[in-house]
């Protein structure tokens, strides 16, 4: 690759300006986060009674939170360039990583605080909502005429007419 | 990893036998010191992981500029999940510490 080819673009300096899709992968996320709470709560409720409850609902607003902070970095660097969407995300890491940290050891002795439930809240909300949202996701790359907001004509050319 | 435990274990228990602390104690701070260790390890294969999907994706975005979208939704989705090893090792880390 010539540097000097004036046809030639460095990744360094490209960017996206497209809708940024990770918004609405999180917008997604939170709604079934909501509707995964009350059966998350309730059985840590059942199993360690109102501080497992607690707890647990603790640990599923973090993974949410997580999930937003990393969508919003990557939005808005990917808008500026693909060299700061790489930085951003790889430190982003270390840090969302530090902050899940901090919150889980800021309330650790806290009367409310039953460390069990809290961390299977962390890891189940996690992979399981990211699950769930990749069934959908999977099934929408595949099959783009089945997301809810295509229309007829979108999903039928037969229609456009 | 087994060889490590044995070090952190003979470790306490040479520290029991000084009599610097109880042999409850001991075990405790080898817990304590193995579960930073693993916590440690754990963050480590996400993290070359998360640079791996990064780079790709980046390769691929530039090549084909308009199936940023596909990349990027995929790139997200891959990203979250290689995050939950390293969440398991940091709830491994808090259960071995605090629990």
């Amino acid at each position: 690759m010539k540097s000097d080819d004036p046809r030639m673009v460095s990744v360094l300096s490209m960017h996206d300006q497209g809708p940024a899709p990770e918004a609405q992968i999180v917008r997604d996320l939170v709604r079934r986060g909501a509707m995964a709470a009350p059966v998350l709560v309730g059985a840590s409720a059942i199993g360690w009674g109102a501080d497992g409850a607690w707890s647990a609902g603790y640990g599923l607003a973090l993974v949410l939170a997580n999930f937003a902070l990393n969508a919003w970095v990557v939005s808005v660097t990917a808008r500026i360039s693909y060299a700061m969407l790489m930085g951003a995300t790889l430190f982003g890491y270390l840090i969302r990583l530090a902050l899940v940290s901090a919150a889980v050891y800021v309330v650790r002795d806290l009367p409310w605080v039953e460390l069990v439930p809290m961390c299977l809240a962390l890891v189940v909300a996690h992979v399981g909502l990211l699950f769930w949202e990749l069934r959908y996701v999977s099934l929408s790359l595949a099959f783009p005429g089945l997301k809810p907001a295509a229309t007829a004509t979108d999903a039928d050319p037969s229609h456009a007419d | 990893m087994e060889a490590l435990t044995r070090i952190a274990s003979a470790g306490a228990r040479a520290a029991a036998a000084a009599g610097e602390f109880t042999a409850a104690e001991a075990k405790a701070n080898a817990a304590a010191q193995m579960a930073g260790l693993a916590y440690g390890l754990a963050a480590i294969g996400p993290g070359v992981g998360i640079g791996m999907i990064f780079g790709k994706a980046i390769e691929a975005m530039a090549r084909q500029p308009e199936s940023a979208g596909m990349v990027r939704t995929t790139m997200f989705l891959g990203v979250a999940f290689t995050e939950a090893l390293a969440l398991i090792g940091f709830v491994a880390f808090i259960l071995l510490k605090f629990a």
